[in-house]
């Protein structure tokens, strides 16, 4: 890591993405997408299933290769780096997936547990329990410590996932649809809960999704992509006071 | 004619355009298990190795299949001996039956059994499990924390079945002898010690090694299949079944053929 990618500076973004383009087969998800996200910014991707949204944050944390343009974060080529590289980078991106992604074979403990062994070597047992007790009392899920995954509802999952990716105290965090499948109370709550994340942890995020309301409360600025492009970018009063057609129908049609 | 020609050549050249597409396949699965195999030892000799989940499988494989074992190794060695006390006593050999019955069972019946029944148990599992985690985004979670799921998940189980599979064979072969006793006894009274002494009493270092090297390839195999099966499973819900399934039928026909490999290079050793 150098210093540049250890201590970004205030003005530099945190993620540029230049001219990224995604095939699967002969289907083009993405085509030169660029945008670039801030420090300390919620960046909303709004977009149609199918849009490519949840393809750009795997390309991101390189779980998905691009087969062109550049992803820079903290100022370091994804689509370059080595196995250790990009490992030694992760450490540093949370990902909240789409169904939490919650071990099935481990307690919320050990779940917690996983990341922190790996990324937080240095923490002794008694700094281990204490920080998972802090993220469980972050997600307001302190007393489901011993519950399996199979004994928790979806909203409970999602908050749970939150919870094991923000316990290794990232820089940048990666929402996809986070929520999809709940309902609109809960669903207000896992919003409220990324306001909250992104206060006290001072991260940076992108959240994907197609949920409006999630994206009134926690959006600094929002993007759409439409058919794999970058249809417009701007903050909320200029996508909701919007003449054009396809954005006024997709706000209308959710 | 020219009508006639032309149809001719149109077939010839469907069938050959779907020769090359199977071919095209073919040569695409077999560069995705050789990836596969080269990313596992890769991993395996990577630095880090994950001793705790190790341990796991090896208790989960091990310990766990020590029921299914126990009942499985003495029924074979109980019906082996059944059926074959009859032919024993027409050829006036009834007392080689202890004898018969653990060369079979060390040689091959309890090797061969075992790893089908392991296959099923522990291959089935292993590519539900994969399959499971693969479908629920679990793998790339694993990812994304800076794991490498090759290492945790993969080089774990195949090294657990390589191992703990060798000795549930052992424990099988033990629990098949017991079952041959119990069947002897059925019909006649054969004390323990005089049953054992016949039963080891013929066992030579030839029988005994082949049969306990081959076992460590069935493992390796089983594990390999069902890690390969699960950790590329589809996107579908449908696809855990389906790498399950394949995991089962396919460790299960490659068992078989490298102890069709191993009986022909222990052949050719003794002669």
């Amino acid at each position: 890591m150098s210093d540049v990618a250890a201590n970004p500076a205030p003005s530099d973004p945190i993620i540029a993405v230049t001219k990224l383009t995604k095939s699967f087969g002969a289907a083009t998800v993405l085509s030169d997408v660029s945008f670039t996200l801030n420090q300390q910014e919620n960046l909303v991707v709004l977009g149609k299933s199918g849009s490519g949204k949840s393809v750009l944050v795997k390309l991101i944390v390189g779980l998905l290769s691009a087969n062109g343009g550049s992803i820079k974060v903290f100022d370091q080529e994804v689509t370059k780096l080595n196995e250790n590289d990009l490992n030694q980078l992760r450490q540093k991106i949370g990902f909240l997936f789409q169904s939490g992604a919650l071990y099935d074979s481990m307690s919320v403990r050990e779940n917690l547990e996983f990341p922190l062994r790996r990324i937080r070597k240095n923490l002794n047992r008694e700094e281990r329990d204490a920080k998972i007790q802090e993220v469980l009392d972050s997600v307001g899920l302190a007393d489901s410590i011993d519950m399996m995954p199979s004994e928790l509802s979806g909203g409970m999952r999602k908050r749970i996932g939150l919870a094991r990716t923000i316990v290794v105290d990232p820089m940048i965090m990666l929402y996809d649809e986070p929520t999809t499948g709940l309902d609109p109370t809960t669903s207000h709550e896992i919003s409220e809960l990324i306001l909250k994340v992104q206060e006290d942890y001072k991260t940076s995020s992108i959240i994907i999704t197609h949920d409006i309301a999630c994206a009134r409360i926690v959006a600094n600025r929002l993007l759409m992509l439409q058919d794999g492009k970058v249809y417009k970018e701007g903050v909320l009063d200029d996508f909701e006071n919007s003449d054009d057609i396809v954005i006024q129908s997709f706000f209308r049609s959710i | 004619m020219k009508g006639w020609i032309r149809t001719r050549f149109m077939r010839i050249g469907e069938k050959g355009m779907a020769i090359a597409d199977a071919a095209r396949g073919a040569l695409v699965a077999a560069g995705g298990v050789g990836l596969f195999l080269a990313s596992m030892t890769r991993a395996t000799f990577n630095r880090g190795f994950e001793f705790r989940e190790f341990a796991y499988q090896c208790f989960k494989m091990g310990y766990k299949s020590v029921p299914l074992i126990s009942f499985t190794g003495a029924i074979i060695g109980l019906v082996l001996t059944i059926q074959s006390r009859p032919v024993m006593i027409e050829f006036g050999a009834v007392s080689m039956l202890p004898s018969m019955v653990s060369v079979s069972l060390i040689r091959e019946m309890g090797p061969v059994i075992t790893a089908l029944i392991c296959a099923g148990k522990i291959g089935s599992g292993i590519g539900a499990e994969l399959g499971s985690m693969r479908v629920t985004e679990q793998i790339d979670a694993m990812e994304v924390s800076a794991t490498n799921p090759m290492r945790f998940l993969v080089v774990t189980r195949v090294l657990a079945a390589t191992l703990m599979i060798p000795l549930l064979v052992l424990y099988a072969d033990l629990m098949g002898i017991l079952g041959s006793w119990a069947g002897v006894n059925i019909k006649g009274d054969v004390s323990f010690v005089l049953f054992f002494s016949q039963a080891f009493g013929i066992i030579e270092f030839i029988d005994f090694i082949p049969a306990v090297i081959k076992t460590f390839f069935f493992g390796a195999v089983i594990g390999i299949v069902g890690a390969y099966k699960g950790f590329n499973a589809g996107r579908g819900t449908e696809s855990v079944g389906v790498a399950a399934n394949s995991a089962v039928v396919l460790s299960s026909l490659i068992v078989i053929i490298v102890d069709v490999i191993a009986v022909q290079i222990t052949d050719m050793w003794i002669s």
